[in-house]
């Protein structure tokens, strides 16, 4: 079976590299992760926390590094490059070379003693060089592989034979000085590239002192400031003097936005980051006084401009829009730091001190970019990165080669993430005849039948995030007091891959059967913890969790003794519940292989396609009567071609697609099953299917502000777009007015498009006929990446571009049919009025109202802006907690066409991962009969909402009945348990006695 | 995060101890979400988690209050959210049973208190925490505190 699997070469182990390998092997294709750094995690592994969550980075990443590293379809090469690509898909032939390591990996336990001992120090990568490795050295205590490897520039060994320390001191012999380069050949079926992006060198902006003034830093190196595991443990200090600063400036756009570094482009990313910062900076220091110098906030994407409100009147930080700070000059006595800016609102050069600077760097493309196009041979755009067009955004230059995250343009993360499964799916179908079945692992299962429980705990620090408000080691002597508590411990990162191996060490060495983790929530990190203890033999289900981070640690910040007691209290809960733990098991249930996208947009059209390229049957519901959604109606050009063009073009690709039918003026009108097996009841009949993507879209604000409707002059952009496309826009003077149903009291986000489809807009008329005079009145120019240029070009074509105050809209009046606008300008710091022959409304973006209706029918949620709300914001961006269902395009939130087909391809992989396995597992917690006690009576029968319980003739007895649970329909709520009158009805996982338990140890007095 | 957020609870000796069932789809991922956002709230409560709201038992409820609880919270998704279609209807109706039980018993019904929070509202999970634990202050400790001496006082079944 494994050399007729098909492969993918993915190259970078970044979160991008990662979720795409994951998504790959989980749909049965086998992954060579290639890697040249000595292990996986990216730029995300440096961070401390992700926006708009506030998540911390590393707590989310780890759980998808540990489970990449333990996948048994992807094979993980660190240390490795690639040297030629040969061939052409789906035959290519990839020639790659594994640099040595010097340590031999499979003898390394990973235990740092070689690190210890090792007399070499060398600044550390990781931590942007503020802190020291040696030469012998893991980039990061959480490091996947959890494997030492010899920097050969700097080993006295290797460079002058001298010391030779590691090798004699290493107690398993791994050292292997004579290590040499291996070449390997691979065939793959396609390649999918994400090497990331590097950040801006802020030297190269040399007004600003960096690396000259000790107190200027860089946002990468303040992201390691603010992390427990950085130089300073968390704490924001001045490097000059170790004091705690009081005024922290972060100065926006260094290396982006500026011709003069090269980099015109916009980050996309800074905005929201300098914002985060900020806002932790403040949370980590008493009394600490952000300021963000900025030229636009472009908070554009989900609920980032709720972020940016929270962050200015919650956290106090000082939002300081300003041309861009001309110099800073150091006190040579105090090593403060004096920002010279001139201040757009009066015009006059200001000067404000600081006690330390961050400067928000760009995102550049990676290192070694060039040559990584020449191997490949792929094109790269005029800025480095790789090129992709708006109709194809995954695919390079060269067929079967696609790329995802940050080297294709700077974007933040959950784009990444969603672009990564998108570029999955899109090599999956080069292979799709070649899918392979993954074997189960063969781990003999421990016997604890009749064992007294033996309890094993590990007390996570979370870096600071637990440790910085609770007594950790208090809490692990506590627990070793606990009755059937075998051994306890402390773990700094518990979900971290050295965490993994500690656990599995722990239950053999210990003999340990049941195990609790006292870490974050089981609703994220569970499943990982299962999978552990489960390769260690227990099964999965003997293992429970005590939520002292999000329910304990982060509530409870101001009062650390209370803190203490009640993580106590929860792990002694957890260990009652676990002392009455039992095995479970899943039973397989069958896969009905085909899916269902609820929408014929472009997002829907691009989902189904990518699902049917795999070989499986596709079913589009669309209730209006032709396929096209919004895209129909957008008449603008990108690269080349109008969307509503491409649009008509994927329609007839759908409708040519032997593997996709399409139901038209169809509604869905219920929704039954589960994961594998739903059944979508529509207006036209019944659809079997074992996925379903939400794709639905969202529609265009119809506005009532502005005299819309009233004056025939006052149109949305759409509305010009269909005039520019009959030729027929005569008005000479034209005002564009944005934010039109959008960052107001109705709508308080950012509807992301319409800086950019204006603007777009602008330079076509103002190219056509450049007498034309365009007036563009907004609150922020939101052209975030390539766009950026955009910006730039329609201002060099004389397009005027007039900010108006965030809380003051322009005013348009009519006399007659005569049109004027009064706004305030606040550069010039006073009204204008204007006599425009034609106002256009850049008109916000608003989700369906009848989003509520789909979503109960999905059991999904909604956001508080009722678009669809996926599972995790950050690294489950396509996904919804309810397993099987998924999400793309305008559904989820405002984008563009190019991003609402990466996304869409992204829940087509998503979807695969489900639909192309052979069968799924039953959910371990379900509803279970006692039937000694059952004396089918009934009542559990109508409380089930999916009709899993029947009553049937007690086979023992015919005289008797009893209830029986169907395993594949029960979803485990419970609620029949808590109706049956004589207490036979139990739930696995969550029974009575269990309940009880944990109740009864919470009340318990202690300490 | 502002200190004054925070329980003041000096002038109180007082401490209620409160038992807070959540459902795990919609209350629980909600307190994490307070979590995740800092929203500070006392310590007086600790969350048992269950899949539904629907799964808690009125024995359980009871056993809390007999075990010494000064007030009980369930929380599940709000109506027509749940994720197990209609799982929060029977709580609703549970709950209205039991407190007219608990009244019959002697107990405040106000002890026992239904609150419906999503996932996404995290704030709304810290109102429910500081405005519970107010109102227990207010009421006092339970009368049923101390009444569990009795060793045989063990519920039936169990």
């Amino acid at each position: 079976m494994a050399d007729k699997m098909g492969a993918v070469l993915v190259v970078g182990g970044g979160i991008s590299g990662v979720q795409t390998a994951l998504d790959l092997a989980e749909s049965g294709f086998k992954v060579y992760l290639v890697e040249n750094k000595p292990s996986i995690g990216g730029v995300m592994s440096q961070l401390d926390k992700t926006f708009p969550t506030n998540d911390c980075s590393m707590c989310i990443l780890s759980p998808k590094l540990v489970e990449a590293s333990r996948h048994p379809m992807i094979t993980l090469m660190t240390l490795t490059d690639v040297l030629s690509v040969d061939g052409e898909a789906p035959n290519f032939k990839v020639k790659v070379v594994h640099n040595p390591r010097y340590v031999d990996f499979d003898k390394c336990v990973g235990c740092g003693i070689c690190a210890e001992k090792c007399p070499v120090k060398v600044p550390n990568e990781y931590d942007v060089g503020l802190m020291i490795r040696k030469a012998i050295y893991i980039p990061f205590a959480q490091a996947v592989p959890l494997k030492y490897s010899i920097d050969a520039t700097k080993c006295l060994k290797l460079n002058k034979d001298r010391c030779g320390l590691c090798e004699k001191n290493c107690p398993a012999g791994a050292i292997k000085y004579d290590d040499k380069p291996v070449e390997e050949e691979l065939d793959v079926g396609a390649i999918i590239l994400a090497p990331g992006f590097n950040v801006f060198d802020a030297k190269l902006k040399k007004e600003y002192g960096y690396g000259i003034y000790q107190n200027v830093l860089t946002s990468l190196e303040f992201e390691r400031f603010l992390s427990a595991t950085g130089p300073y443990g968390g704490h924001v200090v001045r490097p000059s003097d170790q004091q705690t600063p009081k005024k922290v400036a972060w100065i926006q756009c260094v290396g982006s936005r500026d011709e003069k570094t090269g980099n015109t482009y916009c980050s996309s990313v800074c905005c929201m980051y300098a914002m985060k910062q900020a806002i932790i900076a403040g949370e980590h220091t008493a009394g600490l006084k952000p300021t963000i110098f900025f030229m636009d906030v472009r908070a554009f994407g989900k609920e980032f401009e709720d972020y940016k409100v929270r962050a200015q009147n919650e956290y106090g930080i000082e939002m300081h829009r300003a041309a861009r700070v001309a110099n800073i000059i150091e006190d040579p006595e105090t090593k403060n730091l004096i920002l010279r800016y001139s201040d757009p609102s009066t015009n006059e050069v200001s000067e404000e001190e600081f006690d330390m600077v961050v400067l928000s760097v760009g995102l550049q493309p990676p290192v070694g970019a060039t040559s990584l196009s020449k191997i490949f041979n792929i094109d790269l755009n005029s800025y480095g990165f790789a090129g992709t067009s708006t109709y194809s955004p995954l695919s390079s230059s060269r067929d079967g080669i696609f790329v995802t995250g940050a080297f294709a343009a700077p974007k933040d993360i959950p784009t990444s993430v969603a672009e990564a499964s998108g570029a999955a799916a899109k090599a999956g179908a080069y292979i799709a005849d070649k899918r392979g079945v993954l074997e189960e692992s063969t781990v003999q299962e421990i016997d604890v039948e009749g064992q007294e429980p033996r309890i094993g705990v590990l007390v996570c620090d979370c870096g600071i995030n637990i440790a910085g408000t609770i007594d950790v080691p208090a809490v692990v002597e506590y627990s070793k007091s606990l009755k059937n508590v075998e051994y306890a411990e402390e773990g700094k990162y518990a979900c971290s891959a050295d965490c993994q191996e500690r656990i599995k060490d722990l239950i053999k060495e210990h003999n340990l059967n049941r195990f609790v983790v006292a870490s974050c929530t089981p609703r994220t990190h569970e499943p990982l913890f299962q999978s552990t203890i489960k390769e260690a033999g227990l099964n999965p289900y003997l293992f429970e969790m005590a939520n002292i981070r999000d329910q304990c640690s982060w509530i409870h910040m101001n009062e650390p003794e209370r803190a203490t007691k009640k993580a106590k209290d929860l792990v002694r809960m957890a260990v009652a519940k676990s002392r009455l733990l039992e095995p479970l098991y899943e039973s397989k249930l069958p896969v009905t292989h085909s899916a269902v996208v609820i929408g014929g947009g472009i997002s829907g059209m691009t989902a189904a396609l990518d699902i049917a390229s795999q070989g499986f049957k596709v079913d589009i519901i669309e209730r209006t009567g032709a396929l096209g959604g919004n895209a129909a109606n957008i008449h603008h050009e990108e690269d080349g071609k109008k969307i509503s063009t491409f649009a008509k073009e994927l329609a007839d690709k759908v409708n040519a697609d032997k593997n996709i039918t399409v139901h038209l003026n169809t509604e869905v009108q219920d929704v039954g099953g589960f994961v594998g097996n739903f059944k979508i009841q529509t207006s036209q009949g019944e659809i079997e299917t074992g996925s379903v993507v939400v794709a639905v879209g969202a529609e265009e604000y119809k506005p009532t502000e502005y005299l819309y409707g009233q004056n025939s002059n006052v149109v949305t952009q759409l509305e010009l777009e269909a005039k520019m496309e009959s030729g027929n826009v005569p008005a000479k003077r034209i005002a564009m007015i944005q934010c039109v149903g959008s960052r107001n009291t109705d709508a308080p986000y950012c509807s992301r498009v319409c800086c950019a489809n204006a603007i777009k807009n602008a330079i076509s008329l103002k190219k056509a006929d450049p007498s034309k005079d365009i007036y563009v009145f907004h609150k922020d120019i939101r052209t975030y990446g390539f766009r950026e240029d955009l910006y730039k070009e329609a201002g060099s074509l004389g397009v005027k571009f007039i900010r108006v105050p965030e809380d003051k809209p322009p005013v348009v009046s009519q006399d007659g049919s005569a049109l004027t606008l009064t706004a305030f300008d606040t550069i010039l710091g006073d009204d204008v009025t204007l006599h425009p022959d034609m106002i256009v409304l850049s008109t916000g973006i608003r989700p369906h109202a009848d989003n509520e209706e789909l979503a109960k029918m999905l059991k999904v949620p909604l956001s508080k802006d009722k678009y669809f709300l996926e599972a995790h914001m950050k690294l489950r961006p396509v996904d919804f907690a309810t397993n099987g269902v998924y999400l793309a395009g305008l559904a989820h939130w405002p984008k563009f066409s190019d991003e609402s087909m990466a996304q869409a391809s992204g829940a087509a992989a998503r979807a695969i991962t489900i639909i192309s396995k052979p069968e799924l597992k039953s959910e371990g917690v379900i509803a279970a009969v006692n039937d000694d006690m059952c004396d089918g009576c009934a009542i559990c029968e109508p409380v089930c909402e999916y009709k899993a319980i029947t009553i049937v003739v007690d086979p023992k007895d015919a005289e008797k009945k009893k209830a029986v649970v169907n395993e594949g329909l029960c979803k485990g709520c419970g609620c029949c348990v808590a109706a049956c009158p004589s207490g036979a009805m139990e739930q696995r996982g969550f029974k009575n006695q269990q309940i009880i338990a944990a109740i009864d140890a919470a009340l318990e007095e202690c300490d | 995060m502002t200190t004054s957020e925070m329980a003041t609870t000096s002038s109180e000796t007082f401490e209620p101890k409160i038992i807070a069932f959540c459902c795990n789809w919609c209350s629980y991922a909600g307190a994490d979400l307070a979590g995740v956002s800092r929203l500070q709230m006392p310590t007086n409560f600790l969350v048992i988690r269950a899949m539904c709201s629907a799964r808690v038992d009125p024995e359980h409820v009871l056993r809390a209050f007999s075990k010494g609880a000064d007030g009980v919270l369930v929380l599940g998704c709000h109506p027509a959210d749940c994720h197990y279609i209609g799982g929060n209807y029977r709580t609703r109706r549970r709950i209205a049973l039991l407190k007219m039980l608990l009244e019959q018993y002697g107990l405040d019904p106000d002890r026992l208190h239904l609150e419906w929070v999503s996932a996404s509202e995290g704030t709304r999970f810290q109102a429910t925490i500081k405005d519970f634990t107010e109102k227990m202050k207010e009421l006092g400790p339970s009368p049923l505190r101390g009444a569990d001496k009795d060793p045989n006082r063990e519920s039936a079944g169990y």
